[in-house]
């Protein structure tokens, strides 16, 4: 049992964000902190490891003129919690949630321990419905599916971020179900919050939207914070309130560094390239805590988004990072010069619960169908875009020009879509268009029966070889799916 | 004696004092919510504990309370179709005791202890009973009899026994000393059962995936490492191989990894049925599931507890299957806690005896003759995934795990771009078993079974020279026979190698199935030479209809087999293409 509040003064020693305090009464592991001294800003830390003797807290503010050994340290009692609840929505806060937006800061319904606890595994549901992004190279091609984990993996220099707002923006569920947004920040630049905070600012996307900002500029410890700040505000929207909640976090590469950082002070023994060895079941227990549960109308969707270092995909994180994900979608630094945006690779990607969350009453019955026969054509037309590199465009045969081209186009007009959102209708269908201009012996993914009902006059793509009157009910119900 | 309380808590592990006497791996409840732990390292009176449950909130000068027992896993007859965590409790009683998440403390035996079971007795009273005896028979599940073992250690004269309802903890019997004879047993979980003999591998463990049984068999008793980078289809495989492989007990660690996939095994296997049996999946299989983001320390115990009630169903003289996803995950289990006792690391941080663990753990699988009578042989068979990081195998825990195990399946990232499921590299992977499983297969596959294996590993091998030159020099650029070789390669490699896991009929696959894909793409090849010898051009011979041909008998359901091997054999040799 933790004691109540008490507080003692001076620390033996401090070092970097560390503060050693001698003989405390009771402290438990994760207890919350504060630290005062003359003429210093209070500071907040929590307990990272209890000893007899020595008790260590790590400070979450700069520890930057400090004096350890004349600090009041306060232990609060208590492990860190934070306030949950609706009003919490239409806010921007810091990344352990101080306002940012100039309102008094949030009460909420309850407070709640940060750190969460693990879904009893008997306790999910498997997941089974969409959540539409609004881009076409992930709706369409990597589908993201309620409860899923489907990281962003991006390089220096990539428009990640872009994305991420553009998703923050966009992104619905497709029925009309109550839909929410946890954007959590973490470690991105004066810049980049300015540009946030006006882009979403008194607009409808703010209204269903919490943004947790952790700047650069804020102590390194908040980092490994705001994620569950913003992951415990997100499960109670979802499992309390029943709405389907997406939490983008953006970007994890910040956090890890973060976490590097505290294991390094601490004088653990490192892993690969220095990150601590347990890097893998701490980002386990943000990246885990998406699900669908029983009893809960709503779900958490995680959209984490990434930098790999110098584009190196076996680099510790994006590698971790891939082992507990559900897929990744990769963005590709070619077709970002190429000025393609989003510029999302959609070879590498992978949606591993896209066939959970797709098809006849969710997105469109041919959907999977659909999604193979456009990756087969785009990955015969990357290869022959690689074989034109080497024997000229000249010197490839009809089909193989006919690839390249196509795949060309692909990304020019399916991939790329600017600061525009698409439905998943408006995707399909654009997909189709695509494929109609091929010949017909070019999409064998595509049986016959499919071909029949979506070039059909009911269809909703109608057009090519018409087959007159066919199936006019079945073609009006896709439509009708579309609708919906 | 004065109070047991926590000095210090880091991470996992706490220290705790005093504890005089405390034996290495002794199980104590630590802290108000009596958390569950283990002694680790033990230091005058001093204790280091590795606790199986969440630490935050663990206080200093909480109290400790000894047990004076090991982590034991509990067996009898109420396993079967149990998920339990990594120490083995129910989850399904943590949910209905804490709801849908895990609280820390929360208290669950694995068996059900007021549930009845028909128990029938076999053996005599007034006989020497030593361990392992069979005494009798519960039916678990219609048509398994779990059979009642006099527990490892214990002799006597029966004195009673005596058919009947029975709860799993009512003495059903007893020895002439007065020890009661139960239903359920504990067992050390670190420790190994012992068996009276083991016995070498004579037959194969059918996947009833082609690559597997054909390519690389892994022996019943055997040990497979499948080794595979992130998206590589190690979970896919090890869920197949859960769902189809020719096991009667099948016990499914999900050591680490996500809790998705685990809600959609529970979900899978709910709502098949064992073909073998007609049964429901679940009522031959348990699973021990520890996601990523449960303690790591009851990890690190999830695959002994595994491992040990796999043990238990081997000694009632059945065919048991371990599958561990995945192993990397227990041994990162293992480093984290080496860390925080400050040991000094070995390689990339694991601890030196990481070889000496898994090596261990290996070990534990094989065919045996169990102790006791009557005597009966079982087998465990392993098959553990390993995810190294950044695909790269030359890391410690897959390199560990080739110095003991007798197969690879080594998963690769290109095959598994290029959608070539499973995506088992042929050129890296191997057996140490295909002796051991000649005999076997020859009696039921077929006589030519070992030749065709050895034709298409040849033809593989063939097809990676070729590729380089045609990547050289371009694929027109070869000669006939040599594109007809690369041709073959595809057939095997698309046909005959690849199946997909998702498709009803094709996600598992008997060995005649298999044998006969094999034997038709060769005879396509000696065919299609025999016509270009005959002087017949490449591009003109017709490789649609064969290929369709093959497909049919891919799809082809059990009844249907036979017909369309025979009406393939028709069609595999191809004809010259008509002119368009």
């Amino acid at each position: 049992m933790i004691a109540p509040e008490r507080t003692y003064h001076g620390a033996r020693a401090g070092a970097g964000p560390l503060l050693y305090l001698g003989g405390t009464r009771r402290a438990a592991l994760g207890e919350w902190v504060t630290i005062t001294a003359p003429g210093q800003p209070a500071r907040r830390g929590q307990v990272i490891d209890v000893g007899e003797r020595v008790t260590v807290i790590q400070v979450l503010e700069e520890t930057l003129g400090l004096p350890p050994s004349n600090a009041d340290i306060t232990l609060a009692g208590e492990t860190a919690t934070t306030p949950v609840g609706r009003e919490l929505l239409g806010r921007a806060l810091s990344g352990v949630g101080q306002p940012l937006d100039g309102l008094p800061a949030p009460i909420g319904v309850q407070r709640r321990p940060i750190w969460g606890a693990p879904i009893n595994p008997t306790r999910r549901l498997p997941p089974a419905d969409f959540i539409e992004t609004g881009i076409s190279a992930i709706d369409g091609m990597n589908t993201l599916v309620r409860g899923q984990k489907l990281p962003v993996f991006s390089g220096p220099g990539l428009p990640a971020l872009d994305l991420a707002a553009q998703i923050v923006e966009t992104a619905r569920a497709p029925r009309g179900e109550p839909f929410a947004v946890v954007f959590a920040a973490i470690g991105i630049t004066e810049r980049e919050t300015g540009s946030f905070l006006r882009r979403f600012e008194r607009t409808a996307t703010m209204e269903r939207s919490i943004l947790f900002l952790n700047q650069t500029s804020d102590p390194t410890i908040e980092r490994l914070l705001t994620p569950r700040v913003a992951l415990t505000a997100a499960e109670y929207l979802a499992y309390d309130c029943g709405l389907h909640v997406l939490v983008v976090l953006a970007d994890i590469t910040h956090y890890c560094e973060a976490l590097r950082e505290i294991a390094t002070a601490r004088e653990e023994i490192p892993g690969r390239r220095g990150y601590p060895g347990y890097m893998y079941s701490d980002l386990a227990t943000l990246f885990e805590r998406a699900g669908v549960v029983q009893g809960a109308e709503g779900s958490v969707t995680q959209l984490p988004i990434l930098t790999m270092p110098d584009d190196d995909i076996t680099h510790p994180i994006p590698d971790l990072t891939g082992y507990i994900t559900e897929g990744q979608v990769v963005l590709s630094r070619d077709l970002h010069r190429r000025g393609i945006f989003p510029p999302v690779d959609v070879l590498p990607s992978l949606s591993r619960l896209m066939n959970a969350g797709i098809g006849e009453g969710k997105t469109r019955p041919e959907h999977r169908k659909w999604a193979d026969q456009l990756y087969q054509l785009y990955a015969r037309g990357r290869d022959a875009r690689l074989m034109a590199a080497i024997v000229g465009e000249e010197g490839l045969g009809g089909d193989d020009r006919r690839a390249l081209e196509f795949a060309d186009r692909f990304e020019r007009e399916f991939v790329h879509q600017g600061a525009v959102g698409r439905s998943i209708q408006e995707t399909i269908t654009l997909g189709w268009r695509l494929m109609e201009s091929l010949p017909r012996t070019d999409l064998p993914r595509i049986d016959d029966e499919t071909w029949e009902k979506h070039t059909s006059p009911g269809g909703e793509a109608a057009g090519a070889a018409g087959a007159a009157g066919a199936a006019e009910g079945q073609g009006g119900s896709v439509a009708g799916d579309g609708a919906r | 004696m004065s109070e047991i309380r926590i000095r210090r808590v880091t991470g996992a592990l706490a220290e705790v004092y005093p504890m005089q006497g405390a034996a290495l791996y002794e199980m104590v409840r630590v802290g108000s919510r009596r958390l569950l732990g283990e002694v680790i390292r033990v230091e005058g009176d001093s204790a280091t504990v590795q606790v199986f449950e969440e630490t935050t909130g663990l206080a200093l000068e909480e109290t400790v309370e000894r047990t004076g027992s090991a982590l034991t896993a509990e067996l009898g007859p109420g396993l079967l179709g149990r998920v339990i965590d990594g120490i083995g409790r129910p989850l399904e009683r943590i949910a209905e005791a804490a709801g849908t998440f895990i609280r820390p403390g929360t208290e669950a035996a694995t068996l059900d202890a007021e549930r009845r079971w028909p128990f029938e007795a076999t053996a005599t009273v007034g006989s020497t009973v030593a361990g392992g005896d069979v005494l009798g028979t519960v039916e678990e599940v219609s048509g398994f009899a779990h059979r009642i073992l006099v527990p490892p250690g214990v002799t006597g004269v029966l004195a009673s026994l005596a058919s009947g309802s029975y709860t799993v903890h009512e003495p059903v019997g007893a020895l002439d000393d007065g020890t009661p004879l139960t239903l359920a047993q504990r067992w050390p979980v670190r420790a190994p059962r012992p068996v009276a003999e083991r016995l070498p591998g004579d037959r194969p463990f059918i996947t009833g995936q082609r690559v597997m049984d054909f390519l690389f068999p892994v022996a019943e008793g055997g040990t497979v490492a499948v080794p595979g980078g992130f998206g590589t289809g190690k979970t896919v495989i090890e869920q197949s191989l859960a769902k189809f492989g020719d096991a009667d007990v099948v016990v499914y660690v999900g050591c680490g990894e996500r809790g998705n996939e685990m809600a959609e095994v529970l979900k899978d296997f709910g709502t098949l049925t064992d073909p073998r049996t007609g049964r429901s999946l679940m009522d031959r299989t348990i699973l021990v599931v520890n996601t990523s983001n449960m303690p790591v320390a009851a990890r690190e115990a999830s695959v002994y507890l595994g491992m040990t009630v796999a043990e238990y169903f081997r000694d009632q003289g059945y065919r048991v299957a371990v599958m561990a996803d995945s192993l990397s995950r227990w041994a990162e289990a293992l480093r984290e806690i080496s860390a925080r006792l400050q040991e000094m690391p070995g390689e990339e941080g694991y601890p030196t005896a990481l070889g000496n663990r898994l090596g261990k753990l290996y070990e534990r699988a094989g065919r045996v003759r169990p102790a006791g009578t009557p005597e009966r042989t079982g087998a465990v068979t392993f098959i553990s995934a390993v995810s190294p990081p950044g695909g790269d195998f030359s890391e410690p825990v897959t390199q560990a795990s080739l110095r003991v195990a007798g197969a690879l399946w080594a998963l690769d990232a290109g095959l598994a771009h290029q959608r070539q499921f499973p995506a088992v590299d042929w050129e890296t992977s191997y057996t140490l078993y295909d002796r051991a499983t000649q005999a076997w297969f020859a009696e039921h596959a077929g006589a030519d079974w070992t030749t065709l294996r050895a034709e298409v590993l040849a033809l593989l091998q063939q097809e990676t020279e070729l590729k380089e030159i045609a990547g050289l020099v371009g694929p027109e650029a070869l000669e006939d026979v040599d594109r007809l070789l690369l041709e073959t390669a595809r057939l095997l490699r698309e046909v005959v190698l690849g199946q997909n896991a998702y498709d009803p009929t094709d996600a598992f696959s008997p060995i005649a199935k298999t044998r006969a894909l094999a034997a038709l793409a060769l005879a396509f090849h000696r065919g299609a030479r025999a016509r270009l010898e005959a002087g017949l051009p490449f591009e003109r011979l017709d490789i649609a209809a064969p290929r369709r041909a093959m497909l049919a008998v891919r799809q082809a359901t059990p009844d249907e087999l036979g017909a369309a091997i025979a009406q393939a054999t028709e069609r595999i040799v191809p004809a010259e293409e008509a002119p368009v």
